[in-house]
């Protein structure tokens, strides 16, 4: 799809996951193509329940019951990933993919330090000794910025802020370096100011290490700040792709457009927001045709009769009668 | 309950109005005072029970969540207040609505008089974050709206009660025939609505939004700000918004309060304190807030976090992560000083 010059870390080729309920299966993620290069940060951005936050649990591989794989593929650094076997998916977690969760205080064990916690995890994953771990476990929290970092390694997460904690989850997740990590709303839980240190922090750290990063993300402006490239996400499919100022100025959806102008300013006062009317449609009730139509203020015949598909393009827009036209043509 | 912080109806004659009439075109004049807050502090005693504190010789503990706070609320406007979590927001909005009384200070209500002649302290209803937990999953919408009109007698019978919580649905955009439905259907913004009219059901003049959007997704947002604008218009009321979202509040407020560990450090007409922040703290926030206009720039953020409020900093609260202080800054508390119209507790402002 994206034409990068080098091969794509992570490749997902039409990734369909359905839920088996009582009233027949429900198809969350319906046919989500997408590559993150190496050291790229992709941003995913979406309203609760466009299936941004599964798209992740999907490629990690944590994607629980009743809800499967129904279709598509997965490939890290050109290895399928979706059909490996329990074992083989958990060794490779944490090793070759970390993740960052929304709440650091449950993503961590409240009755191990977090220098056991890290000690641990760079036992499991690499081939050193547990002199050697410690040190390294030192060093990650310095590096992720943890003051004192000699005496904290002994203290246990609730001793820690919520700024500080999100940092030992960085930590955790750098441990085995990672050539991925997936971030699901790794802010959403923290103040502005201690928001901002975090992401920095993640921008610094993908650049030094090389790591790649899915940010998941409701937060427009977090992706504008952090991200390469972006995803918008709606009703389980992917309506715009593309480079994160493009799609941030330009944007080519006219879900994305409404999204965008819906978010209030800090450099002027309006007396009227902008707003889409309506809801994101259930999953049981998604409309034919494309799935943002019945909010949609440009809707034709065509938009309630033909799902548009996403084109390959480095900024693409899944839609019938995209915004600025000409720059396609 | 959400009934016990309404002030009950001193004049029925309104009663068989569907709706009160349009305020803010009726009111003697906008700028008239409806809350004033003088002095009020609110302390909470955090310490270990007295036994344990006996024996470890520990002092008492405490937590000061809000302190020295002054500011007013003119009627028909919004006064938003604006900090981080543990800044002393929420308190401040418990004080107001009488949840939370305060350890030292005021705060009074101003009598009003509303359109139809009526005169008296102004009815206090307060909106909460969470939509999903502030509605009662086993109660109809019906009955959730029509519970305050029930409990203060605001209307005489089941019948006219039916009529004005259908009436209150259609104000907030959602449909009469939503009364037979249950919480659960609806969206985290339909859900947010139904608080509303629940609010508005006591016809109340002063809301107490405290984070009314920041569980919605933005479009839903958008749609919500633009109801509370709205209807702010359409009656002539008065909102303490609080939120953490500086775009947000920037988009609501008249007047807003920027609070750090429990003292305001900022306040003044939201337009000034927007294009001419004048302390260290006001200009970090803007600064590192998100924004999509400027995608990709580089941003120096903040560093530190916020101090316990058991144990503040001496001095400016601020002075650990203020990157002006100077030493002035770590012995003496500056007070909040009138630079213009604004309110700056800064020695270097």
């Amino acid at each position: 799809m994206t034409e990068t010059a080098a091969a794509p870390l992570l490749s997902v080729r039409d990734l369909r996951i359905v839920f088996d309920g009582r009233h027949g299966p429900l198809t969350a993620l319906d046919g989500v193509s997408f590559d993150i290069a190496p050291g790229e940060i992709l941003g995913v951005v979406g309203e609760s329940g466009a299936g941004k936050s599964l798209t992740g649990t999907a490629v990690i591989g944590l994607l629980d019951p009743p809800g499967r794989v129904a279709g598509g593929e997965i490939h890290l650094s050109g290895q399928r990933i979706d059909n490996l076997p329990a074992e083989a998916m958990r060794k490779l977690r944490g090793r070759r993919i970390g993740a960052i969760f929304q709440d650091p205080l449950t993503s961590l064990h409240p009755l191990l330090s977090v220098g056991d916690q890290l000690v641990e995890t760079i036992l499991t994953h690499l081939p050193v000794g547990r002199a050697e771990a410690r040190r390294r476990a030192l060093d990650l929290l310095k590096e992720v910025g943890i003051p004192a970092a000699e005496t904290r390694i002994d203290h246990y997460p609730h001793q820690f802020s919520g700024g500080m904690r999100q940092r030992v989850v960085i930590a955790l997740a750098l441990c085995a370096e990672p050539s991925l990590i997936i971030a699901d709303e790794p802010t959403t839980a923290l103040d502005v100011s201690i928001q901002a240190q975090i992401t920095t922090l993640l921008k610094r750290l993908c650049r030094e290490h090389g790591t790649a990063i899915m940010l998941v993300t409701h937060d427009m402006g977090v992706i504008a700040e952090t991200a390469d490239r972006v995803a918008v996400m709606y009703a389980g499919r992917i309506v715009e792709i593309g480079p994160v100022e493009e799609v941030v100025r330009r944007p080519n959806h006219p879900y994305t457009a409404g999204l965008m102008a819906s978010i209030p300013s800090v450099h002027a006062r309006h007396e009227h927001l902008n707003q889409i009317d309506g809801a994101m449609p259930r999953l049981n009730a998604i409309p034919p045709g494309c799935a943002f139509n019945p909010r949609c203020g440009r809707v034709e015949a065509l938009c309630r009769e033909h799902r548009p598909g996403l084109p390959a393009a480095p900024h693409a827009a899944a839609c019938h009668f995209p915004l600025k036209e000409a720059a396609h043509a | 309950m959400h009934d016990t912080l309404a002030t009950p109806m001193r004049d029925q004659s309104m009663r068989d109005q569907t709706l009160p009439q349009p305020l803010a075109t009726q009111m003697a004049g906008q700028d008239d005072i409806i809350l004033d807050v003088a002095a009020a502090a609110c302390r909470f005693d955090v310490s270990a029970p007295g036994l344990s504190r006996l024996f470890s010789h520990e002092p008492r503990r405490i937590l000061r969540a809000v302190e020295n706070v002054s500011f007013t609320v003119r009627r028909g406007t919004t006064f938003s207040i604006v900090g981080e979590s543990g800044c002393g927001k929420s308190t401040l909005a418990r004080m107001v609505v009488g949840l939370q009384r305060p350890t030292e200070g005021t705060l009074n209500f101003r009598d009003i008089r509303r359109a139809d002649g009526s005169f008296g302290p102004p009815r206090v209803q307060m909106i909460f974050q969470d939509p999903y937990a502030s509605l009662n999953p086993r109660w109809r919408v019906g009955d959730i709206i029509a519970e305050p009109i029930r409990e203060l007698k605001l209307r005489p019978d089941a019948q006219s009660t039916l009529q004005r919580v259908g009436d209150l649905l259609e104000v907030v955009g959602l449909s009469r025939s939503d009364a037979s439905r249950y919480p659960h259907a609806f969206s985290g913004g339909q859900r947010q609505r139904i608080s509303i009219a629940r609010a508005l059901a006591t016809e109340a003049d002063f809301l107490v939004c405290d984070e009314p959007t920041s569980a919605l997704d933005v479009s839903v947002q958008a749609q919500i700000l633009n109801l509370m604008v709205r209807l702010q218009k359409e009656f002539g009321l008065t909102y303490l918004f609080i939120s953490h979202n500086l775009s947000v509040v920037r988009h609501m407020s008249d007047d807003l309060a920027i609070m750090y560990l429990g003292r305001f450090v900022e306040a003044g007409p939201a337009e000034q304190v927007f294009t001419r922040p004048r302390h260290p703290y006001t200009r970090l926030l803007l600064d590192t807030i998100p924004d999509v206009e400027r995608p990709n720039r580089e941003r120096k953020p903040m560093s530190g976090e916020v101090p316990s409020p058991i144990a503040p900093p001496p001095g400016c609260s601020f002075n650990p992560r203020c990157a002006l202080a100077v030493d002035r800054c770590r012995a003496e508390r500056p007070e909040l000083r009138r630079l213009d119209d604004v309110g700056v507790a800064c020695h270097l402002a």
